[in-house]
């Protein structure tokens, strides 16, 4: 099944590479801005959140004195989390917006999801190695540690797509799940802490927040970008326990609802 | 490479009582289905042969649509299989799922990579798709702005840029103009003349009867009939009138050829000849002989009104000709059981040499579509043989009167 799925994927190649670039010169090709649109979004939102924390409300990053402290933990958070967001909520439609396709033509329906996976990394590429940029330039870059970011994102990504299939495949059945989901997901953004650290949470609190896989997630990213050191590995492992089997189960799913979904659409 | 093997294909949709019916059955599978069945194909058994070209036919919502998206696994069947070999183009519905908002280029790529081809030997193949589909200038614009029949040039144009192993189209072809149609049908037969399989849905007699070698005839999601294209296109005919009351039959007649028979029988044909102009009934007759179409009605049932039609058909099945007395306006009516009624048609046979054959229709309307009393195909048979005229190809005898001016050009003249 799995290797009929990759060779599947193999042959059609083209079209997934080829829809990739297609969806993203589309996004901003009939704009003046083109890509700077891209990057100029997350910009705004980094410096709102900016000026109303760190300079509004004066709320200190504990034990980071770097002018940029505040900024640099915002993003990290900001930036994986849009990258979540945005494979989760892409996936998660991708039936639906594509039903034009899944109604005339017969090609390897898992394409899909992966064209939706790459499309992300790609705009997750473009911010973050400007980020980066940044980092480099303010003498914030935290060394040999941004390496580890790689793993934490492979995590978080097969998080996010497997979470992302199993919501596509019911929201075809149930559209309640896609609206539902958009409220579930503004929760979820205030309950990770991506606007604001951990430590300023009860201790009742924190409890709770970190059942949430994201917070995980989120605080490798930060410990990694803003302090420089090597996320705790044991405490990210059952994230991944976890989004191995959200993908199993999303596949699985997929594959036994694959026949009866292009009925549905 | 090339051959189409449906096995006991079946199709039905779930329907569900409500919107929370599925949750149910889907979080307490123990319970037991909870919907119904809807069929819309059932038992359908077929092959089609590496090079053959078969066509489908059927009315509206007989389920040939859905049977192309089995065969080329858009959909998946409920029951039995269908399977291909080797690699099939479909053209189905308008536009091949293009996006509205990309150029017709984007689409052309795209399309072509969902048909598992590369970019660049899509890029190889742009020039002649553009050719092909003579949209000009168009190509880049977005397909939102496109007429349909530009969608459907552009469809197909990427759809047959390489020659498939299989080709299947549905009536998407009806909506481009008759140009493209005649362009596109040149392609189809050539293909077909390389040995690509097809299979074709169309409502087109003509399309049907001159490019496929079978046909195969949908009702309510059954194969009422397989056969020659002939045969099943008068059988297909007979049915549309005949929804509800059918009774149609076939029999094969001496020389092979199968003759169709159907109507409700409050009228029906005694005899039918064909006379020269002595009067005598003849089976041969010379191209351009003045002849008489002789029909001989009996009335079986009361009737309010009766017209009779006829048509000529060639051995291919094509109408050479024909009319019916609506047209003509000589309708009869109040017709009584046990009347007899002679119609004598008068008519110059300007045929070209060949067998023909003659259909009758007994209707009350316009058309034999409603109100049918007998449709009898293969009525007549006869024979035009060239005896007096010049030889000449084709099927109409089209006398010209030639004259020919001869002079020197006027530069010939001065020098």
């Amino acid at each position: 099944m799995i290797l009929d799925q990759l060779s599947g994927i193999y042959r059609f190649r083209g079209f997934i590479l080829g829809s990739v670039s297609r969806e993203f010169t589309s996004r901003y090709r009939n704009s003046m801005l083109g890509a700077a649109w891209l990057v100029l979004q997350p910009l705004a939102q980094i410096l709102v959140f900016t000026l109303i924390f760190s300079q509004v409300m004066r709320a200190r990053l504990p034990g980071v004195d770097s002018s940029f402290g505040y900024s640099i933990f915002l993003c990290s958070g900001l930036l994986t989390w849009g990258v979540f967001a945005e494979i989760v909520s892409r996936s998660q439609n991708v039936f639906l917006d594509n039903a034009n396709l899944l109604k005339k033509l017969s090609f390897p329906r898992i394409c899909l999801p992966i064209i939706v996976i790459l499309n992300a990394c790609l705009g997750f590429a473009i911010i973050f190695g400007l980020f980066t940029g940044f980092l480099i330039l303010s003498g914030n870059f935290p060394g040999w540690a941004y390496l580890a970011i790689l793993p934490v994102l492979a995590v978080q990504i097969l998080f996010a797509i497997g979470l992302g299939m199993i919501l596509g495949v019911l929201n075809v059945f149930f559209r309640d799940v896609g609206q539902l989901f958009e409220i579930v997901l503004q929760f979820w953004f205030w309950l990770t802490p991506v606007i604001y650290p951990l430590s300023t949470l009860p201790a009742w609190g924190q409890q709770i927040v970190m059942w949430n896989p994201m917070t995980r997630l989120v605080m490798a990213y930060q410990g990694i970008l803003v302090h420089g050191e090597l996320p705790d590995w044991a405490g990210l492992l059952p994230v991944a326990l976890v989004s191995l089997i959200l993908c199993l189960f999303g596949l699985r799913l997929f594959q036994r609802r694959a026949a009866e979904m292009v009925d549905e659409l | 490479m090339g051959s189409i093997v449906v096995t006991e294909l079946g199709k039905a949709y779930r329907q569900y009582p409500t919107r929370w019916s599925r949750l149910r059955e889907w979080l307490t599978p123990w319970r037991g289905p909870n919907h119904s069945l809807k069929w819309v194909l059932q038992g359908i058994s077929f092959r089609v042969s590496p090079g053959e070209a078969v066509g489908i036919i059927g009315i509206n919502g007989a389920g040939k649509s859905t049977l192309l998206k089995l065969i080329t696994g858009i959909i998946q069947p409920t029951t039995g299989s269908a399977q291909m070999g080797g690699r099939a183009a479909a053209l189905l519905e308008l536009g091949m799922g293009f996006h509205p908002d990309f150029t017709g280029r984007q689409n052309a790529i795209m399309a072509g990579q969902l048909l598992g081809l590369q970019a660049r030997e899509i890029g190889l193949l742009m020039p002649s798709i553009e050719a092909f589909a003579e949209i000009g200038e168009y190509i880049d614009q977005p397909v939102r702005v496109y007429s349909s029949g530009m969608q459907v040039r552009l469809a197909f144009a990427v759809a047959t840029a390489v020659r498939p192993d299989i080709l299947i189209v549905d009536e998407a072809l009806s909506v481009g103009d008759a140009y493209f149609q005649h362009k596109s049908f040149d392609r189809i037969r050539r293909f077909r003349e390389q040995g690509t399989t097809l299979l074709i849905v169309s409502h087109d007699r003509m399309a049907i009867q001159s490019i496929c070698d079978r046909a195969i005839l949908l009702d309510r999601g059954h194969l009422v009939k397989g056969g020659a294209p002939e045969e099943v296109m008068d059988f297909y005919n007979a049915l549309i009138a005949e929804r509800g009351n059918a009774t149609v039959t076939q029999r094969k007649t001496e020389s092979g050829r199968v003759q169709t028979i159907s109507g409700s029988g409050e009228a029906t044909v005694a005899g039918i000849t064909l006379l020269d102009d002595m009067g005598n009934p003849v089976e041969a007759i010379d191209v351009g002989a003045p002849v008489t179409l002789c029909v001989r009605v009996r009335i079986n049932a009361p009737i309010p009104r009766l017209v009779l039609g006829y048509m000529i058909k060639d051995r291919l099945g094509q109408a050479m000709f024909g009319i019916n007395t609506h047209l003509l306006e000589m309708p009869i009516e109040n017709m009584r059981a046990g009347e007899m009624v002679d119609y004598r048609f008068a008519f110059q046979a300007n045929l070209g040499p060949g067998s023909y054959s003659v259909t009758v229709a007994l209707h009350r309307d316009a058309t034999h579509v409603s109100h049918n009393y007998e449709w009898k195909d293969l009525a007549y048979l006869f024979e035009v043989i060239n005896l007096t005229k010049r030889t000449f190809s084709g099927c109409s005898w089209l006398e010209p009167e030639c004259t020919i001016s001869r002079r020197d050009s006027p530069e010939a003249v001065h020098e």
